[in-house]
């Protein structure tokens, strides 16, 4: 069964987004982890660098695809998981946790409200599997 | 087979029409099992064409651009069929039964492909042409314990059967093709028989390589095998627009070994030479080249990436390609990754090498 936990917010591709302090953690959710499979590498920003909500900001390949990460939200980049470029499979083992991206300092926090709560976001899952 | 691979937890997705296993394990260590100890593959997607009659060798030499002359009784080859433009229609394995007896083993995408083009070659030959694949399952054993796995599994000793050799063996009343070829770059063995008898022989050698470390692997790993060697898959490297010298598959086309298809433009491809040719080359920065990837040196764009791959055996990203203009060993080139351009060089074919490993 793919995990979603109640206190995260959701994007239509597939990160998840949680608060911490005046900050944004961003990852991708348990759902992605298991369609994409294997994940062998991994490209993030760097620390300073702006992302840009629904533009790509890294990109995770897997054994099987390749696949952009896009920004739930737009803001700086104030912390990188670096641990992930050697060991991208943590994100496959961890994904809300050990696997987080970045941590971001959103531009306009009023931004999160796009995003899909625990629930929209199962039933769009739901959907997705139905296809 | 189907039911056996979802009980090993597969993942499974559709390639050629046939549903096949991806992955069961995960790549990385279903690739280092093959290159540590063994692994078994369901390949029965691959096409099976039989040539038959009295005409049979005279007809394979005519479609086929290795010379089979020398190729004895239960000898397998691996040869190229070529159109009339000198472009490659297929890369295959020719296993000789007999002067009058002929089997392709043929890429599972092709198998129509080839059978409708075999057939369009016959102009007058005395021979049957047969499509078999429905009637063979096909698995794979590969990895350095292969032999003993094997042997094992059949209580008969395998270690007399040569590389690119084959012999007939009856098991469990089934009548098999035991052929000693592969797709890894590992020794090992790939078995033809009935197309029923593929979960009791599968089943068989997962017992008998348990203590050995076998693990069953999929599609995704016998990628990476390939590309590792170098070795050419057809859709990627080849396909009906690419000759053989620019694939580097030079040294299976002997032009006096017959008039085959293809011979006169290929003759032609030789003496004006070739403008393109497959190079291999390793990332310097991160990235993982994958196909149709774009690949500069000096700022002019010289080709594209037909397949590339994390290595899982020399934990390096590899690729190879068609470069247009004149590159040699050591070069430094770009591959377009996602808009930015990351450093790469030219490494020699094969990328992974036995005894240095």
């Amino acid at each position: 069964m793919v995990q979603i936990p109640d206190e995260l917010k959701y994007t239509g591709d597939h990160e998840w987004a949680m608060e911490e302090g005046d900050l944004l953690v961003i990852g991708i959710t348990d759902y992605a982890q298991d369609a994409l499979g294997e994940i062998v590498y991994i490209e993030l920003p760097s620390e300073g660098d702006e992302i840009t909500k629904g533009d790509p900001f890294g990109a995770v390949e897997s054994t099987k695809a390749v696949s952009d990460l896009y920004a739930p939200v737009s803001g700086d980049v104030v912390e990188v998981n670096e641990v992930l470029l050697d060991a991208p499979e943590t994100i496959n083992g961890d994904p809300y946790g050990e696997g987080w991206m970045i941590k971001v300092r959103p531009y306009d926090p009023s931004e999160l409200k796009d995003l899909m709560d625990f629930e929209d976001y199962a039933e769009y899952v739901e959907k997705e599997m139905e296809e | 087979m189907f039911p056996i691979h979802l009980q090993l937890g597969a993942r499974i997705v559709e390639f050629a029409g046939w549903e096949m296993p991806v992955q069961y394990e995960g790549l990385r260590e279903e690739h280092l099992a093959v290159r540590r100890a063994a692994g078994l593959f369901d390949v029965s997607h691959m096409g099976e064409i039989e040539i038959s009659g009295k005409e049979a060798a005279l007809f394979c030499q005519r479609i086929t651009t290795n010379d089979i002359h020398g190729v004895k009784d239960f000898q397998a080859q691996y040869t190229l069929l070529c159109n009339h433009r000198g472009g490659v229609v297929d890369d295959v394995i020719l296993y000789k039964l007999s002067d009058e007896n002929y089997l392709f083993c043929v890429n599972a995408s092709n198998t129509a492909k080839d059978y409708a083009w075999i057939i369009g070659a016959n102009e007058n030959f005395q021979v049957e042409i047969e499509d078999r694949s429905g009637k063979y399952s096909q698995i794979a054993l590969q990895g350095p314990r292969s032999e003993d796995i094997l042997s094992g599994c059949l209580s008969s000793d395998m270690s007399s059967l040569k590389r690119f050799y084959f012999l007939p063996f009856t098991w469990n009343g089934m009548e098999m093709l035991i052929a000693r070829t592969g797709y890894t770059g590992e020794d090992g063995f790939e078995i033809f028989l009935p197309w029923e008898g593929g979960p009791l022989l599968w089943t068989g050698l997962m017992e008998s390589g348990r203590a050995h470390g076998i693990k069953p692997c999929g599609l995704g790993a016998r990628d990476t095998l390939r590309i590792d060697m170098g070795y050419s898959l057809y859709g990627h490297e080849i396909n009906d627009d690419i000759n053989p010298f620019e694939a580097g598959l030079g040294r299976y086309v002997k032009m006096d070994a017959g008039d085959f298809i293809g011979r006169d433009a290929l003759n032609k491809v030789l003496a004006e030479g070739v403008k393109r040719r497959i190079y291999g080359f390793e990332m310097i920065d991160r990235g993982i080249p994958r196909e149709g990837y774009g690949v500069f040196k000096n700022g002019a764009r010289i080709g594209s990436v037909t397949s590339g791959t994390l290595s899982p055996s020399l934990e390096k990203s590899i690729g190879m390609g068609y470069l247009t203009s004149d590159v040699a060993l050591g070069d430094r080139i770009q591959i377009e990754i996602r808009n930015t351009f990351r450093e790469a060089r030219v490494v020699n074919i094969p990328f992974y090498k036995k005894d240095v490993n």
